[in-house]
């Protein structure tokens, strides 16, 4: 690469140069450099894990560390997949239902009540708005004690519904759909719809839906993979259960006296790759739906 | 606001009698907006509000998950257990130790990164997606693949320190020590979390107006001194934002050390709980030990440290900041 600009001596900038707000100038061939180490490093343990994953275990503790991935990641799987006492099969099918109900769930949910915060007029609201976002900042996973002896109540602690009922709404999806509609659904069109008698329902269906898909899809990703890739509560209350999720059921692969990290790693990767699909296909969706988060 | 859809919805009106249309309209005016509200607050206060205020009955009591006979109020028995609980000190120690060694670098270098990613570049979106892979992997997967990266025997982190020269025949047992267990552990923090404050700063960094970078270079500021001069002013409630979520997150740190640990179920971080933390001494304490009254009293504990050390980072963060306000 030939570069004559690297050459110049720094103090000939122009002015109009300088005085370009960083986003206004091009990146250079050291930005694209940087950025590539830093995409190196993002990507690096997935693929390793990929690695790992297809590899024997002789493959695995060698020296230096083989980086180029086996032939055995069908034989890793098949071994993870049918392992006693770890229900490694079932635990994805568990996650996969966890993630879908709860999202399901905070989507609807969510957007109910940030319709209501955003359009509707009723008394209270601004105070009840408040609460919304105190409770934006408390940690819940603090009240796990508490929460584990009303799941014992309930009956509910080993099976799925211990971890689903927790996650039904979350604080930050009626803030952020509340955010949303706000903008995205114009007063003139909910009032125009009152007036020609529709119901709150009703506008809620077919005027505020159809206008907040995008919120809706940012929301749901981003919940999606909160929700599979929890781990604490579920351990707590499924461990030692026939129907873990799979992030509990990767930790009772990763115990024992003799860890096979091929094995581990397999199951690993195999929990991993539901979201790998996601970030590939909703990726702009979950840039989008976390900066704009930090606008709020 | 200009309306762009301009097409009515379809008109509801049906051939009701209309005083009974009139009733439920106005029923439907004043009582539908706490419908919608209802179940959101609903779940929230069963299963977010009430554990936790919940949590501190049960800290005040004698609850044991094998004894329950053994019940009763304690009084503040379990806070004052607490104090002189060297577990608990420990770990509060570690919790601290590991959340400086993951926090300062990994907002020190998610700037830089929001900084080379606020440019105009080829592929905007394929590497802002590109930073947030390690945010969608899950922490439980990556750690146990940051195990065999941190292995004593044929690591590749131990191989890596061999070619710099250290540790060729005693190799470096990262679980063994508190400080190279904890950057071990912080490593892998830093690495899930570094993409997403990137964006997250990067989305603020956005959104500063360009002339105020105009006035500035009038004044013959650099790059390096327009992102510590400008940017980083210009974003501070984003940085205040960000340094409060990392204490949240970090002094709850919990699956990391977890699953670092040789043996993950045991929740002892470590032979000796050296890279053991607060939340993992909870889930010990409460489900290895069976004492739930006690892992309640540690929870609020833990509830009021990260309430002021929340607090007091914003605080610092804002002063460091030029201190308005």
């Amino acid at each position: 690469m030939t570069s004559t600009t690297h050459a110049a001596p720094r103090r000939k900038r122009s002015l109009a140069e300088i005085s370009r707000a960083p986003s206004e100038s091009r990146g250079t061939w050291k930005t694209y450099l940087l950025l590539t180490i830093v995409l190196l490093v993002s990507a690096f343990p997935i693929y390793w894990m990929f690695v790992i994953a297809s590899s024997t275990e002789e493959a695995v503790s060698k020296v230096p560390p083989s980086v180029i991935p086996g032939a055995q990641l069908l034989a890793n799987l098949r071994e993870v997949f049918t392992l006693q006492n770890v229900y490694f099969t079932a635990s994805l099918i568990n996650s996969f239902i966890v993630a879908s109900v709860v999202t399901a769930s905070v989507l609807f949910f969510c957007s109910l009540a940030g319709f209501a915060f955003a359009k509707l007029r009723f008394k209270g609201r601004n105070a009840l708005m408040v609460v919304v976002i105190l409770t934006l900042t408390v940690p819940n996973q603090l009240g796990v004690v508490a929460l584990y002896i009303l799941m014992g109540k309930l009956g509910w602690n080993g099976t799925l519904l211990a971890v689903i009922a927790p996650g039904l709404v979350t604080a930050f999806g009626v803030f952020y759909m509340r955010q949303f509609i706000m903008h995205a659904v114009p007063d003139e069109l909910v009032e125009s719809a009152r007036m020609d008698g529709a119901l709150t329902l009703r506008v809620y269906w077919s005027i505020v839906l159809p206008a907040i898909r995008p919120a809706l899809a940012v929301l749901g990703l981003l919940t999606f993979v909160a929700t599979w890739n929890d781990f604490q509560w579920p351990l707590i209350t499924l461990n030692g259960t026939e129907f873990p999720t799979s992030m509990v059921a990767l930790s009772d692969l990763a115990s024992g006296n003799y860890v096979i990290y091929r094995r581990v790693l397999a199951g690993a990767f195999a929990a991993t790759v539901p979201l790998l699909v996601l970030l590939l296909i909703g990726g702009r969706q979950i840039v989008r739906g976390i900066m704009e988060g930090a606008l709020k | 606001m200009t309306l762009t859809r301009t097409a009515p919805p379809r008109s509801v009106a049906r051939p009701d009698p209309p005083k009974q249309r009139a009733w439920l309209y106005r029923f439907d005016t004043k009582r539908a907006p706490y419908l919608l509200i209802a179940p959101f607050f609903l779940f929230f206060a069963v299963f977010g509000l009430f554990p936790i205020i919940f949590n501190g009955i049960v800290a005040l009591r004698n609850w044991r998950l094998d004894d329950p006979d053994k019940d009763g109020w304690a009084g503040f028995a379990n806070f004052e257990k607490l104090l002189t609980d060297t577990d608990f000190w420990n770990a509060l120690g570690n919790t601290f130790g590991i959340f400086l060694l993951s926090t300062i670098p990994q907002l020190l270098l998610a700037l830089m990164i929001a900084n080379l990613l606020n440019r105009k570049l080829r592929g905007t979106t394929f590497w802002r997606i590109g930073v947030l892979l390690p945010y969608v992997t899950p922490a439980a997967a990556s750690t146990l693949l940051f195990s065999v990266f941190f292995a004593r025997d044929n690591g590749m982190a131990n191989w890596l320190l061999s070619l710099v020269g250290f540790g060729q025949e005693n190799p470096l047992d990262w679980r063994a020590d508190k400080w190279s267990s904890w950057i071990a552990i912080a490593t892998m923090v830093n690495w899930k979390w570094i993409g997403y404050n990137a964006l997250l700063y990067l989305s603020a960094m956005q959104s500063i107006p360009k002339d105020v970078y105009e006035a500035a270079a009038v004044d013959g500021a650099g790059p390096q001194r327009q992102l510590w001069q400008i940017t980083v002013p210009m974003i501070q409630p984003v940085v205040i934002f960000t340094v409060v979520l990392s204490t949240i997150g970090g002094l709850q740190l919990f699956n990391e050390p977890m699953l670092f640990d040789s043996n993950p179920t045991s929740a002892s971080g470590g032979s000796d709980g050296q890279f053991q933390t607060i939340a993992q001494l909870i889930y010990q304490v409460g489900w290895k030990n069976l004492n739930l009254g006690y892992a309640a009293a540690m929870s609020w504990a833990l509830f009021l440290i990260i309430l002021i050390v929340a607090g007091l980072n914003a605080l610092l963060t804002n002063r460091l900041g030029g201190g308005r306000r």
